[in-house]
């Protein structure tokens, strides 16, 4: 079976972030790009089944631009292997729903038999697109999915339920898989992989290839005004015995901010 | 375009979640036109009527018991066809995480996410939304009909109810496609609510030390303060916590009016996930902590002292 892997660029967690203008947006000239953190979660699942011979070929969707390049290169280092990257101007403001169709489209393409996700990107924070794929190719979808067992042709997907519970779904694929953490721990890249990763061809395909128009994907959500978070207050830092600051603590959380 | 607005209205065993009263009352502020509440696995809602519920729709019957994503979907779409809203709010929870795309692929729909502020414009509602892990925030439109929305627990607001009771009426729903099937429900770890939707907070780092550590620190000071017990992700990764407590921009996003973080240094990803909250307190002992530039009350002392006793004086407060 052939395994898909959906993987987006996204800025490193720890790089402090500026809204250029209320426009354009954040400013990423010159930030530090890593995979997205749920998405590696992800390709390991996928990199696991074909350790266990259940994938034959591990396959990592992108849509995004050429600088995208580079973290399907890191996939490939880690044991994928083949690489799509799907570009066109008509997806330059798409909305979750158009990157959904595009990304259905490619797998599809494929023969793509299970088709693995991050729950969340943490860039556009949507997570919205695993759902609209699977629905848009009548597969079965499981959403923040924290283990996954495979057996045949079904599934077993433990997802959260809300309230801390976790259901446990049954069913068959194909499927789209979301995954969360805790579902593995992620591999580092090979020295065999990182050199097969220089070689590594992206197979870069436009709507047209996809056999979908500009209309299909075009927008319904759009963004604008960006701005910053308002700084927070000052605060205050309390002084005295330990005795002391948790008792006036108490009188303040309840008093002044009106908390307790 | 459509009138008023629809409002998947939330519950647990038949008990309203806060969410359900706030989306409600929320949808009705907007002065969009009717606010129609869809309750999936409950015959009830009149009670909605008191938070601006105009009308209330139930679907009970077949596999609607629990949550499973075809009923969802299935009963929002017929929900839609009858009331033919102008848009539809939701709960930024994990039915709507898992449900909601699915509805908007199916009908074409766009959803404005997580959003955290509401306005009329012209007409037009507009959200505005954290991107970025509350980096960033954006105004955000949909230009779908209906338009969907997902609302972040908490940001609203719930004002008291003014009794009024709301009509109910019985929705029927066939419910066909489902392709995978519940087996099997594992209960919470524990019987607060949930991290997203929690209204306090108390949240252990790294330097609990142990499982028991966080077992006996935090836990009871959540307890105190029926808050809900939360880590950051070097305690969670340490194994002293289950990766559903972890806070922050790989872990949830947490809105409460009260959060207390314990010996957590205030690493850029954890911010990411609780900046919003209205109160930070902050204990560590380490005064150069950058968590304490975003707390509103600093305490620098060590934990396991002022833990308990902070524990001892709020369990004191809410007694008397
Ligand atoms: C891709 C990525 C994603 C990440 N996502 C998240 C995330 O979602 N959430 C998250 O939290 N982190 C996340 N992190 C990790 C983050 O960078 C920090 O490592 C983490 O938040 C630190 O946790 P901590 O504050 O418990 O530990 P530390 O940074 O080690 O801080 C421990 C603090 O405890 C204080 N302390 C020690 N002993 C005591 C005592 N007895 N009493 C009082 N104070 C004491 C110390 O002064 C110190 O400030 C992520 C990192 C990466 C790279
Ligand atoms: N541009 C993209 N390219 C590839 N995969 C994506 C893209 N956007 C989203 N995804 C996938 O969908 C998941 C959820 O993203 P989102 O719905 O945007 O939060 C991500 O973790 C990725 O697996």
């Amino acid at each position: 079976m052939k395994i898909g892997v959906c993987l987006k660029q996204v800025p490193a967690t720890d790089s402090p972030l500026k809204v250029k203008d209320a426009v354009t947006g954040v400013d990423l000239a010159g930030v530090k790009m890593q995979i997205n953190p749920y998405d590696e979660f992800a390709l390991e699942e996928a990199l696991k089944l074909k350790d266990a011979k259940v994938a034959t070929t591990v396959i990592v969707y992108t849509v995004g631009s050429a600088d995208a390049d580079a973290r399907l290169k890191d996939a490939v280092a880690r044991g994928a292997d083949e690489l799509v990257r799907i570009e066109d101007a008509g997806l330059a403001d798409a909305d979750s729903l158009g990157l959904a169709r595009a990304l259905a489209a490619a797998a599809k393409a494929d023969g793509v038999g299970l088709l693995l996700c991050g729950k969340q990107a943490i860039d556009s924070d949507n997570a919205q697109v695993p759902a609209m794929i699977a629905e848009l190719l009548g597969w079965a979808q499981a959403t923040e999915c924290d283990k996954l067992e495979l057996s045949g042709s079904s599934f077993k997907a433990w997802v959260a339920a809300g309230g801390g519970a976790r259901d446990v779904l049954s069913g068959a694929l194909p499927a789209v898989v979301s995954t969360d953490k805790g579902i593995n721990s992620p591999r580092s890249p090979s020295i065999k992989g990182v050199m097969a990763s220089k070689k590594a061809k992206v197979d870069v395909r436009d709507l047209a290839a996809l056999g979908l128009s500009a209309a299909a994907v075009a927008p319904k959500v759009q963004l604008s005004a960006w701005g910053a978070p308002a700084p927070r207050p000052q605060g205050r830092i309390l002084q005295g015995s330990a005795a002391q600051v948790a008792k006036e603590l108490v009188g303040l959380l309840r008093s002044e901010a009106k908390v307790i | 375009m459509g009138n008023g607005i629809l409002v998947i209205a939330e519950h647990e065993g038949g008990v309203f979640k806060k969410s359900a009263a706030e989306l409600v009352a929320k949808a009705k502020a907007l002065g969009l036109g009717p606010v129609t509440a869809l309750v999936i696995g409950h015959a009830g809602g009149a009670e909605l009527g008191g938070f601006g519920a105009d009308a209330v729709l139930t679907v009970t019957g077949g596999d609607t018991s629990r949550y499973s994503v075809a009923t969802y979907v299935s009963a929002i779409q017929a929900a839609i066809a009858a009331v033919n809203p102008a848009a539809v709010f939701a709960s930024a929870g994990a039915q709507a995480r898992d449900g909601m795309p699915r509805l908007a692929a199916r009908l074409g729909l766009g959803v404005g996410a997580d959003v955290t502020e509401l306005r009329l414009d012209g007409g037009a509602l507009v959200g505005r939304r954290p991107l970025y892990a509350g980096k960033a925030l954006a105004d955000v439109r949909v230009s779908s009909s209906p338009a969907v929305f997902t609302l972040r627990a908490n940001a609203f607001g719930v004002p008291a109810s003014t009794g009024a009771a709301a009509p109910v009426s019985a929705l029927a729903v066939s419910v066909s496609g489902a392709l995978t099937k519940v087996v099997d429900r594992e209960a919470p770890t524990s019987s607060v609510v949930d991290l997203t939707e929690a209204d306090r907070i108390v949240s252990g780092g790294r330097s609990v030390a142990s499982k028991d550590g966080y077992d006996k620190l935090i836990r009871p000071l959540a307890g105190a303060i029926g808050a809900t017990p939360g880590a950051s992700r070097a305690c969670v990764d340490a194994g002293f916590a289950p990766h559903s407590h972890q806070v922050g921009q790989t872990g949830k996003v947490v809105n409460p009016s009260l959060y207390i973080a314990m010996g957590i240094s205030g690493q850029i990803q954890h911010l990411a996930g609780m900046r919003t909250s209205k109160i930070i307190v902050a204990v560590n002992k380490d005064a150069t902590a950058p968590i304490f530039q975003h707390a509103t009350y600093g305490i620098v002392a060590d934990m396991f002292e002022v833990g308990p006793l902070l524990q001892a004086e709020l369990q004191a407060a809410l007694a008397g």
